[in-house]
């Protein structure tokens, strides 16, 4: 057996045997399907935090009954309260505030004072806005008289969803949702970003491990340097793609299972035309229910569609692409992290030669971050063509949809350039790893990268 | 078969500015221990590394058997370096067999040669340990297995006894000669000159990248030896300073004399032998040899290491 592949072995079974190993694959998509799920569930449980508002009228009884008094957010209209009346305790009373409204409201857009003693959440904000926003136009409106006024209003409304569909070369047409691209798009780059850091690292204190332990010297007077910084890196690659393929297996599994119960319970139906995941549905819904009197049926967004878009995705097509970033990003910056902690003699030394990571690494985020807003913009084309950036914003684009030839070209980009960082890192490596008690610089390793 | 185990001639190498080995040879003997000495920072470890072909020389050529020094060769030596460590986290007996196959062992063999060190050494309990839970000697001593474990022909030893108790040092310094009487060659550095003129039979004394001594030990000690003396004599006879020698040290050793001299210049042992005859009777005479000690700090000190350089040219 060659040497490589012994050391390979070493690398490899001493991590995945490791405690924190095992925690890790596990917890991970514990994480990712408790983030999904939980807030559905208190959506559904209605464990949130209930609150009662108190309704004050200075001089009139307009309000009167367009307060909704059930909810997550209650409201209780007070007759013949004035403000100063309760204004000292009403939190004693059991009120989260008091929504204090003036006769001119109709005209002055400040007329509504909502007086709480915390900052009150956006959401109740944006509730009582919309109540009166539209109690006042209905009131606006019927001072003009209209007959059958409510007839009017109820053919005048009008509901618009565009359907967004994608056409390919061939002709071929599915449906697609931006919101679900760009969903995938930010969990693909940010994986991306933290599969690369968190076992690229793991070669660099692999490294720095064997350096500062010695043991180095030994293994060079068996096997070449760059076998011992390969075998480092694939070994701990290959950890990495266990674990991203455990994390798939058990993802998939607990979406089979789940999909299972929930359709076998008939709870997943109602769940999605019931249950709001989060502060913006639940304002979506709130402006629907009280359109109900007026309002075509809502259009709830069913999880039949749902399912149909995630199932649109070319998972197979995706997640090979993401093992092929994964593997040449990984290996680009593993090639650097190895090569930086055979510059150092412990961790907090590294700090200094961090930069070239962070930097195009940061830099990698943020275009992904705008990719999301924007896939087809310049700095996201040029940066999923630069190889140190390319594996984050590429798989931002992905879900998307990208151009064959500029998949291709940035693909060969990053196999040419991940060999010229391999190349480049073993020469720092291997005098690095013999150099103690030297305080390492930049000039330093553009020498030993010219050494013969 | 070849009477060179290794022959390196003319060793050059270069760090930047920093000259580390100028045009160094070494020939070693099949079969011998071999020193290797010189003071910190002379380029000892950069010619033992060459020799483990963990970097290359600039110039020079190196043989091993005869031929030229290759890859594959790796295998054939086991290299215990100054600064040594191991895994700590692995347990001893997977690291032993992780170094074993990397020397080219299969797993199987690793085993085996790793049982009969066990064995030998009576740490066979350690196996299931973590290297971090060993004992700086214990450590030592699972670290001096992995140099041994794969039946190297050519042994080089870096500091060997360093972490060693003397009880564990002296296991050691047998188990490594017998490895040379079963016909491995020994490269062995060090600066404790007293296991040099104990176990070496020829050195190299490296200074400032040079080479400013070397040969036979015996031969050495001959050489360097100035014009001191050693005599024992009989009884308690009265013996003092002429214009033959001058005394420097008397001692009674069992109820004999121990005395140490220094002759003067022109003088020859029979005229020391024929004024020290006159006047006690003579148990032993030898001229003195210096310690491989004082043979060190004379020649690494004496300012144009020059002289010492020439001095060995001429003979």
């Amino acid at each position: 057996m060659s040497k490589i592949s012994v050391i390979i072995q070493r690398e490899y079974i001493s991590r995945v045997r490791k405690r924190s190993f095992i925690i890790m694959t596990i917890l991970t998509p514990l994480l990712i399907v408790a983030i999904v799920t939980i807030p559905v569930l208190i959506a559904t449980t209605s464990t949130e935090r209930e609150r009662t508002i108190a309704v004050i009228e200075d001089g009139s009884d307009l309000f009167r009954t367009v307060f909704p008094e059930d909810g997550a957010t209650k409201f209780e209209y007070l007759e013949n309260v004035r403000l100063a009346d309760i204004k000292e305790e009403f939190s004693e009373a059991g009120y989260y505030g008091i929504l204090h409204l003036s006769p001119v409201i109709a005209t002055v857009p400040s007329g509504a004072q909502l007086i709480t003693k915390k900052q009150p959440p956006i959401g109740v904000v944006d509730q009582i806005n919309r109540i009166l926003e539209q109690e006042i136009e209905r009131q606006k409106l019927l001072s003009y008289d209209i007959e059958n006024l409510e007839q009017i209003l109820r053919s005048v409304r009008t509901r618009v969803s565009v359907q967004t569909i994608l056409i390919d070369e061939t002709g071929v047409t599915r449906e697609s949702r931006t919101e679900i691209s760009m969903a995938l798009a930010y969990i693909f780059g940010f994986l991306m970003y933290m599969l690369v850091l968190v076992f690229g690292s793991q070669v660099m204190r692999g490294v720095i491990e064997e350096k500062t332990s010695r043991v180095v010297e030994v293994i060079v007077s068996s096997v070449k340097p760059v076998q011992l910084m390969m075998g480092k890196i694939v070994g701990i690659g290959m950890v990495g793609v266990t674990q991203f393929m455990l994390w798939i297996s058990i993802i998939v599994l607990f979406v089979v299972v789940g999909a299972q119960f929930l359709n076998s319970s008939g709870v997943m139906e109602s769940l999605y035309e019931s249950a709001p995941s989060n502060i913006m549905e639940v304002a979506e819904q709130a402006r629907q229910e009280s359109e109900a009197d007026v309002a075509q049926p809502a259009v709830a967004p069913g999880i039949a569609s749902l399912l149909r878009n995630l199932l649109s995705v070319d998972w197979i097509g995706t997640l090979a692409l993401f093992l092929f970033y994964f593997l040449t990003g990984y290996l680009l910056y593993a090639s650097i992290f190895a090569a930086i902690g055979s510059a150092v003699d412990n961790e907090t030394d590294t700090q200094q030669f961090m930069i070239p990571v962070t930097i195009p690494i940061m830099l990698g985020l943020f275009v992904m971050l705008a990719t999301l807003q924007d896939p087809e913009s310049p700095l996201t084309f040029w940066f999923s063509m630069i190889p140190l950036t390319s594996p984050i914003v590429m798989m931002a684009r992905v879900p998307f949809g990208v151009p064959g030839w500029e998949l291709a070209l940035s693909m060969v980009l990053m196999v040419g350039n991940f060999l010229l960082f391999v190349w480049l890192a073993a020469k720092i490596y291997r005098t690095g790893i013999l150099m103690y008690g030297k305080k390492s610089s930049y000039r330093e390793l553009w020498r030993w990268m010219r050494y013969k | 078969m070849e009477h060179r185990l290794l022959e390196a001639t003319r060793i050059s190498k270069r760090f930047g500015s920093h000259q580390a080995l100028d045009n160094v040879s070494l020939s070693v003997r099949r079969g011998s221990v071999y020193g290797l000495l010189g003071p910190n920072g002379a380029g000892k470890t950069t010619l033992i590394r060459i020799v483990n072909q963990i970097t290359g020389p600039d110039s020079g050529e190196i043989l091993f058997n005869g031929r030229r020094l290759t890859l594959s060769d790796t295998t054939n030596v086991g290299y215990l370096p100054e600064e040594r460590g191991l895994y700590k986290k692995m347990k001893v007996g997977e690291h032993l067999i992780y170094l074993a196959r990397l020397k080219g062992l299969t797993r199987n063999e690793a085993v085996k040669r790793m049982k009969f060190w066990f064995k030998r050494l009576d740490i066979g309990e350690w196996h299931n340990k973590k290297i971090e839970e060993l004992s700086k000697g214990m450590q030592q001593k699972a670290q001096f297995i992995s140099t041994v474990i794969h039946n190297p022909s050519l042994l080089i030893f870096d500091e060997p006894f360093s972490g060693f108790d003397p009880v564990n040092a002296g296991i050691i310094k047998g188990e490594i000669l017998r490895l040379r009487d079963e016909g491995a060659t020994v490269i062995f550095s060090t600066h404790n000159m007293s296991s040099v003129e104990e176990l070496c039979s020829e050195i190299t004394l490296i200074d400032k990248a040079k080479t400013i001594l070397e040969g036979d030990v015996g031969e050495i000690r001959n050489r360097w030896a100035g014009d001191e003396y050693e005599l024992l004599l009989e009884g308690s006879p009265d013996l003092d300073d002429n214009n033959i020698f001058s005394i420097t040290s008397k001692k009674r050793e069992n109820g004999n004399l121990r005395v140490a001299m220094t002759a003067s210049d022109g003088v020859t042992t029979n005229d020391i032998l024929g004024t020290v005859a006159r006047s006690a009777m003579i148990i032993s005479f030898n001229r003195s040899l210096p310690s491989m000690n004082d043979i060190f700090i004379r020649v690494v000190e004496s300012k144009g290491n020059k002289t010492a350089n020439t001095a060995q040219r001429d003979e």
